[in-house]
């Protein structure tokens, strides 16, 4: 017998996404995403100045905020061939990284751990039993038994007020949640903890960019921040001492609590290491140039392709071959087509609304099928962890040895639901220390007597050339994110974002090839068609953003047949 | 169990409490004596109003911003203390369940909830540009507005259709007060808006039973009663005429004003300088970027583009009214933009006239004319 179940909304993500999917005999045998939501912010975007695109792409998104204003400005620079200056870089890869480590803080803890930590469980738990069990797997501060048993008794009196809140009506009590008492009140006290936590590892954005979420500091050319030790109103020893401390508690928190927690629960479902692997495609671009050759020299994260799962097979990203698909997309033009020539125009031809269910023979999302080759990608924390791995990337590979032998795992474990899930708390704990190293080259090069933050030639669109064209890469937190844009007489002449999660999120292609959301939900045992906690667990483990990866191209398209590669 | 005994089991004291108090009665524009009576309201038992947070055209950029509240442990109780619903970012229930809490919530508190909205709402085709669990997002605000005692738009685009609504708005955003009819709304517009003028608006609503008083675009004046200009840390040098004239230059390193950058602090009302961002770390200005002037209705047409002096863009009426050493130097400036030809890049004309009417008709009425 075969059931047909939706879950919409998808909660404790961005935007909206709704599941649909069928389960025979406990198993889902087929699964549809669709994202309901639809703005056309990439046609709002023509005819308006360049240099104010990152401001608006921002908005594409305020969790994963910041990595479209970088992806914005880097494209504008590629068109114009603007290079900006050191600090400026340095100024970047310190937020870019800081917003990596935040946001997948939230997710862990925020996101996604309600999918693995039962907290109505935690009320049954022995303070002191989960004081022992914290001291086992850290020398974190907060590990006394008084500490866990307020943290107790703060739940159970939230739980006595009858009113859950936030907390309501989830699948507490189902049977796919195997942490002891004492694991979930470990992790619910870190769910506590890491609220306060983030917006303190966050405050790196508010000094060097006024504010998070939506830092308002990114220039075409530059950063809005100037450098002076000697003035109150620049980036001065004090504010970096600041974003040094602010990182200091991101790097504690990191490495006493999310990696042990990771490494704590994860042996309680490690068959979730067999589960949700999808197609195996993996693609980064590449992240963090470190040198003052700039962006896109140097990379300390490395681009690369790897397909069905071959690790001995890295492939160079080419450009040219990405298209995106629109055969199941509510658009009217059905040709795949390559970003620069992308040429769709919405075309709603859902049920109307309310509906039960969506027509997934036909159209069924405002998401887009991107294709690299032809096949579906996916993009993200595992997709960078994977390709550094096989690289034999210095910092990676062995942060990735030492978890899989403390799971007593190989590397193919990691192509699955709990692998995703390790990867970002892997790439967590890389990158919050290479912040402490992009901040000391910040400071050796003010030392060094250099205080530029803007390239400044280019500013005037009076210096531009009558057209121009160009793109912007970024490894977002959630991945591969790329910009393309034309200029032309001054003005966005047109624009257009494959984000990740379009990568991700997406619905069938032309030959009805699922999108990596739908690969990796197929196979999923369902326990409870009522309760798909299932597909919670492995939609969290992608960390969808729906409102990035809904967009529109202009109807007439872009012209453009010389293509660069990267 | 009361909000105290809750503060307390967190091991939050009484004087912090009474500190926050305080903060929170700063934020209102309130004398500090009005802090006990805030304790107080926040005290009292079983006062957590249910609160059903909604997000529609959104990027939940508001969402956040309320998770990154402004004052440390206590941001996050309080809103724990508001007993929060529904609130797709954070709530642990999915599917037809967090649905089914939504319907208990409002069905259980009915004509009392506070309804927050957060991102425009697409009214073109039918609404079919953004669903939730198989609805629109039009229907369900209808159905949740008719049941709340108030409507809070939170950032630009609940408020006012912000980004999407930026021309030629494919989907027809809307805001919620073009929607909305027979119930308080309140705007709270800012992208994103800030968490601290949430906070005390809810605070407000708890003490005196009521919302505060608007301004004509519905905004609460203790937080949008005077312009960014008003209050900027860079006015004396926008008084003296001392402006940055390109980034990274030595104006720019010394904290000069950024008028000429394109600052639109002199169209915007907010109160940006003085409660700040992120724990009151920093804001826009203060981090050497102008304002773009995201609390306006209009936002982003009557504001872009964000790097240049728009002289015809409502504002300099205004400015003129209050700074009378301020407007020589602004209309020399105008002057010198004007033939740049920076209409042509405004993209709506219709919107930026409609928005410059409505400042010239407050400008009669409340000051008198230009």
């Amino acid at each position: 017998m075969s059931d047909r179940i939706v879950v919409d909304p998808i909660t404790r993500i961005e935007g909206h996404l709704r599941i649909e999917a069928k389960v025979e005999n406990g198993v889902i045998t087929d699964a549809f995403s669709s994202g309901t939501m639809f703005r056309g912010i990439e046609k709002i975007l023509q005819g308006r100045d360049p240099r104010d695109a990152w401001y608006i792409t921002q908005r594409f998104c305020g969790v994963c905020t910041t990595v479209h204003a970088i992806a914005s400005i880097r494209a504008v620079e590629n068109a114009l061939d603007i290079h900006v200056p050191y600090n400026a870089e340095l100024m970047r890869n310190i937020i870019m990284g800081s917003q990596c480590v935040q946001d997948h803080v939230v997710h862990f803890y925020h996101l996604h751990a309600l999918d693995w930590v039962d907290i109505t469980s935690a009320l049954q738990a022995d303070p002191a039993k989960t004081a022992q069990l914290q001291q086992s797997v850290s020398d974190w501060k907060y590990s006394s038994e008084d500490y866990f048993k307020s943290v107790k008794d703060k739940l159970t009196a939230f739980v006595n007020t009858g009113k859950l809140g936030p907390f309501a009506n989830a699948y507490w009590g189902h049977s796919a949640y195997k942490l002891p008492p004492e694991a979930n009140l470990m992790a619910a006290a870190h769910y506590l903890q890491a609220l306060e936590i983030q917006k303190e590892i966050i405050k790196i954005h508010a000094v060097l960019g006024s504010k998070n979420p939506h830092p308002q500091t990114f220039l075409v050319g530059g950063m809005a921040l100037p450098i002076d030790p000697n003035s109150q109103n620049a980036l001065n020893a004090d504010r970096i001492a600041m974003i040094k401390e602010y990182n200091n508690i991101a790097k504690e928190f990191v490495e006493k609590v999310y990696i042990p927690d990771v490494l704590a629960v994860a042996p309680f479902y490690l068959d979730w290491a067999g589960i949700g692997a999808g197609h195996k495609n993996y693609m980064s671009y590449g992240e963090y140039p470190e040198t003052n050759k700039g962006y896109p020299s140097d990379m300390w994260i490395p681009s690369g392709i790897i397909m069905g799962g071959d690790l001995s097979n890295i492939m160079e990203v080419d450009q040219s071959k990405i298209a995106e698909d629109t055969a199941h997309s509510w658009y009217a033009d059905k040709d795949a087509r390559h970003p620069y020539e992308g040429a769709t125009e919405k075309r709603y031809t859902g049920p109307k609304p309310p509906y039960q269910f969506l027509e997934v023979e036909k159209d069924y999302s405002y998401v887009k099928s991107p294709r690299y080759n032809g096949a579906p990608m996916e993009v993200g924390p595992l997709a960078r962890v994977l390709i550094a791995y096989a690289k034999g990337h210095k910092e990676i590979k062995p942060v990735v040895d030492s978890v899989l032998a403390k799971l007593g795992a190989g590397p193919e474990a990691l192509f699955s639901t709990l692998g995703r899930t390790a990867a970002r708390a892997i790439e967590t704990l890389v990158i919050v220390n290479r912040v402490d190293k992009w901040i000391n080259d910040l400071t050796e090069n003010v030392r060094a007597g250099d205080y530029s933050t803007h390239a400044g030639e280019k500013w005037e669109p009076a210096t531009w050339p009558k057209t121009a064209q160009g793109y912007g890469w970024h490894e977002a937190p959630r991945g591969a994110l790329g910009h393309w844009i034309v200029i032309e007489d001054g003005k966005i002449k047109n624009y257009q974002a494959v984000v990740p999660s379009t990568w991700n999120a997406g619905p069938m292609d032309k030959g009805d090839i699922h999108g990596p959301y739908e690969q990796a939900l197929i196979g999923t045992p369902i326990a409870d068609p009522n309760k798909p906690l299932e597909i919670l667990r492995t939609i969290h483990s992608f960390d969808p953003c729906l409102a990035c990866a809904i967009h529109l191209t202009d109807e007439k398209g872009i012209e453009i047949t010389k293509v660069q590669v990267l | 169990m009361s909000l105290r005994e809750v503060l307390r089991s967190c091991g939050v004291s009484r004087r912090e409490f009474l500190q926050y108090c305080t903060a929170v009665s700063a934020t209102l524009a309130l004398p500090q004596t009005f802090a006990p009576q805030i304790a107080e309201a926040l005290e009292n038992e079983d006062g957590r109003p249910s609160v059903i947070w909604m997000e529609f055209q959104s990027c939940s950029g508001d969402s956040e911003a309320i998770l990154r509240s402004g004052r440390p442990k206590i941001g996050e109780i309080v809103l724990d203390v508001l007993s929060v619903d529904y609130m797709e970012v954070i709530m642990a229930a999915s599917g037809h369940l967090a649905e089914e809490a939504k319907e208990q919530a409002m069905e259980k508190n009915m004509g009392k909830y506070l309804l927050v909205i957060e991102g425009a709402i697409p009214v073109n085709d039918d609404g079919v540009y953004c669903c939730i669990a198989g609805d629109t997002a039009i229907n369900h605000l209808k159905k949740a507005a008719s049941g709340a005692a108030a409507v809070i738009a939170v950032g630009n685009c609940a408020a006012f259709g912000g980004i999407p609504a930026g021309h030629p708005n494919p989907t027809g955003a809307k805001g919620v007060q073009d929607l909305v009819s027979g119930k308080p709304v309140v705007n709270l517009p800012g992208c994103p808006c800030n968490a601290d003028n949430i906070t005390a608006l809810v605070v407000h609503y708890l003490v005196f039973g009521d919302l505060p008083a608007v301004d004509r675009h519905l905004r609460p004046k203790f937080a949008y009663g005077k312009r960014i200009h008003d209050n900027c840390e860079r006015r004396g040098h926008f008084d003296a005429g001392q402006y940055v004239d390109a980034w990274g230059d030595d104006a720019h390193k010394k904290g000069w004003c950024l008028y000429k950058m394109g600052c639109k602090g002199p169209e915007t009302f907010h109160n940006c300088p003085t409660i700040r961002y992120n724990d009151g770390i920093s804001w826009p200005v203060m981090a050497g970027h102008g304002c773009v002037g995201c609390s306006e209705p209009g936002f982003m047409d009557t504001m872009a583009p964000f790097y240049q002096r728009l002289p015809n863009i409502p504002g300099f009426g205004v400015e003129s009214q209050a700074t009378k050493i301020g407007v020589k130097l602004a209309g020399a400036v105008a002057a010198v933009f004007a033939v740049h030809g920076i209409l042509n890049m405004i993209r709506n004309k219709g919107m930026v006239k409609k928005v410059e009417a409505q400042h010239l008709d407050h400008d009669k009425t409340e000051e008198g004319g230009k």
